[in-house]
């Protein structure tokens, strides 16, 4: 169960999260849409503490975090219990594709590396790159990247996934190889919180979509609810344009 | 004019090569405690711990600030007198002391430069893990800082084997003070102190030719 309670970041004077409210339960799938610049990437990369909250509670698991109060241990567990895919995918440049998924299992979570390899190639083979494992990030195309970014979170074993538009990047050849590996991770019960403009995916794979506007939750439900019959004008105005 | 003495100086190649291995030595051992000690002051002056930034400010504006001979004196004939301790120090201990203080301040700001060189993505994808600062540079930041700061350390390697000819002034038999030596009982110095410099020559370009090999080694590695 994850619940988001009040959280609330600033960026200079900008309020750019206005004290958010989200609850996630055990296995669900909720996408956030919205417009560009209304603070869906500064929710998860609040919800990771790669941006500090000003204010608000987080809590994954076990793992409870007041913005307010976190120490420096409280953010690793948190980042420990949370894992993160990037829109420029950020694999480890000096890696391989096997170690970028090794590199959490063995540095963070102190497991034998052999134990490590074996999860890291299993990993890689649901991810279709087991004949990568020894490829560098620069040898692999975008959407292989993009693929061993989402190995190396899954490999983690984290209680939340968060994805930040990881298509948005890809060329369109490769943007649907990514999106079936990630109907992968949905099929596996992962929790995950997920930032995407694929409307038709977010209908397919959401359990709820979240639709947020200047830095606050507008409208939430199921797809067809919040897809079909937008109660929101903003809403309606956003659908029309991305429609 | 007069003819070079050619046998002499061929006689005089064997005797300077037995210092090479100490010049090495030296070289090598100052190399890594130089690359230990800068790679510590370039993260400091990176993420700034309060209280320490002026010092190690301090420090490298010092040790690049002021010439290196003057450096080695001071620690080899200077600081005995101040600092007991240091009373039985040798010419060889002093010399590595200060080439590794001295180049670990040059080297400190081509690791810095090469530490915010590295793309800010790394950084945060070794966060997202839940690195803590420590780990994120030890295993992701500083392997990419240091293939962006590799040519110029092998530079400084360069200057720090020539940089050990000044060991003689501090009493060492390397290859300097033993051309010294030679040429001071022979009266041929032309003849001996080019042998050294062809010597240090073929040493640097030997390096040179490794410094090639060691980019291409690096850059095969994960190419761009
Ligand atoms: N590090 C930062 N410093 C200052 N302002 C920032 C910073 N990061 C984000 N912002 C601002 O916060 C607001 C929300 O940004 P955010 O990236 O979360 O939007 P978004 O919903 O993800 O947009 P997009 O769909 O374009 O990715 C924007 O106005 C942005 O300019
Ligand atoms: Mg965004």
């Amino acid at each position: 169960m994850i619940s988001i309670r009040g959280l609330t970041k600033r960026f200079g004077g900008t309020t750019v999260l206005d004290a958010i409210d989200l609850d996630i339960a055990d296995g669900e799938r909720v996408v956030v849409i919205g417009p560009s610049g209304t603070g869906k990437s500064t929710l998860l990369r609040c919800v990771n503490f790669l941006d500090r909250p000003d204010a608000g509670t987080i809590a994954v698991g076990d793992v409870v975090v007041d913005a307010e109060r976190a120490s420096k241990r409280d953010m690793l567990a948190l980042r420990r219990a949370t894992a993160f895919v990037f829109q420029n995918y950020a694999l480890f440049a000096n890696k391989t594709a096997k170690e970028n998924i090794m590199e959490a299992l063995v540095t963070v979570q102190r497991r034998p590396k052999d134990e490590a390899e074996r999860r890291a190639l299993a990993v890689l083979a649901e991810t279709g790159l087991a004949e990568k494992a020894d490829s560098y990030p620069s040898a692999l195309s975008g959407g292989q990247q993009q693929r061993v970014g989402i190995g190396r979170a899954m490999a983690i074993g984290a209680d939340l996934m968060l994805f930040d538009e990881p298509t948005s990047a890809l060329d369109p050849e490769w943007v649907g190889e990514v999106l079936d590996l990630m109907r992968r991770v949905a099929e596996q019960r992962q929790t995950m919180l997920i930032v995407t403009h694929e409307m038709q995916f977010a209908r397919e794979i959401a359990d709820r979509v979240v639709f947020m506007d200047g830095g606050r939750i507008v409208e939430v439900g199921p797809p067809d609810q919040v897809l079909d019959t937008p109660k929101d004008e903003r809403l309606r105005r956003f659908l029309r344009r991305v429609a | 004019m007069r003819a070079l003495d050619l046998d002499y100086m061929l006689g005089l190649v064997p005797v300077i090569l037995g210092y090479v291995p100490l010049t090495l030595f030296m070289a090598s051992v100052a190399m890594v405690c130089a690359l230990v000690l800068a790679s510590l002051l370039a993260v400091e002056r990176v993420i700034r711990v309060p209280g320490l930034d002026w010092l190690v400010m301090l420090f490298i504006s010092f040790f690049r600030g002021t010439p290196l001979l003057v450096q080695l004196f001071l620690f080899y004939y200077g600081l005995p007198q101040v600092l007991s301790f240091l009373a039985q120090i040798n010419g060889v201990t002093a010399a590595i002391m200060g080439l590794t203080l001295h180049f670990s301040a040059y080297m400190a700001e081509a690791i810095r430069a090469a530490i915010i060189g590295v793309d800010r993505s790394q950084w945060e994808a070794a966060q997202s893990i839940g690195m803590t600062p420590a780990q994120m540079m030890r295993r992701i930041v500083l392997p990419q800082a240091g293939r962006i700061a590799a040519p110029t350390l092998v530079n400084y390697f360069i200057d720090m084997i020539k940089g050990t000819s000044l060991a003689f002034t501090l009493g060492v038999t390397e290859m300097m003070g033993a051309t010294q030596k030679e040429a001071a009982g022979s009266f041929l110095y032309f003849e001996a102190f080019l042998v050294v410099a062809i010597l240090y020559w073929i040493i640097v370009e030997t390096l040179n030719q490794g410094q090639k090999q060691l980019e291409t080694y690096l850059n095969k590695a994960y190419a761009r």
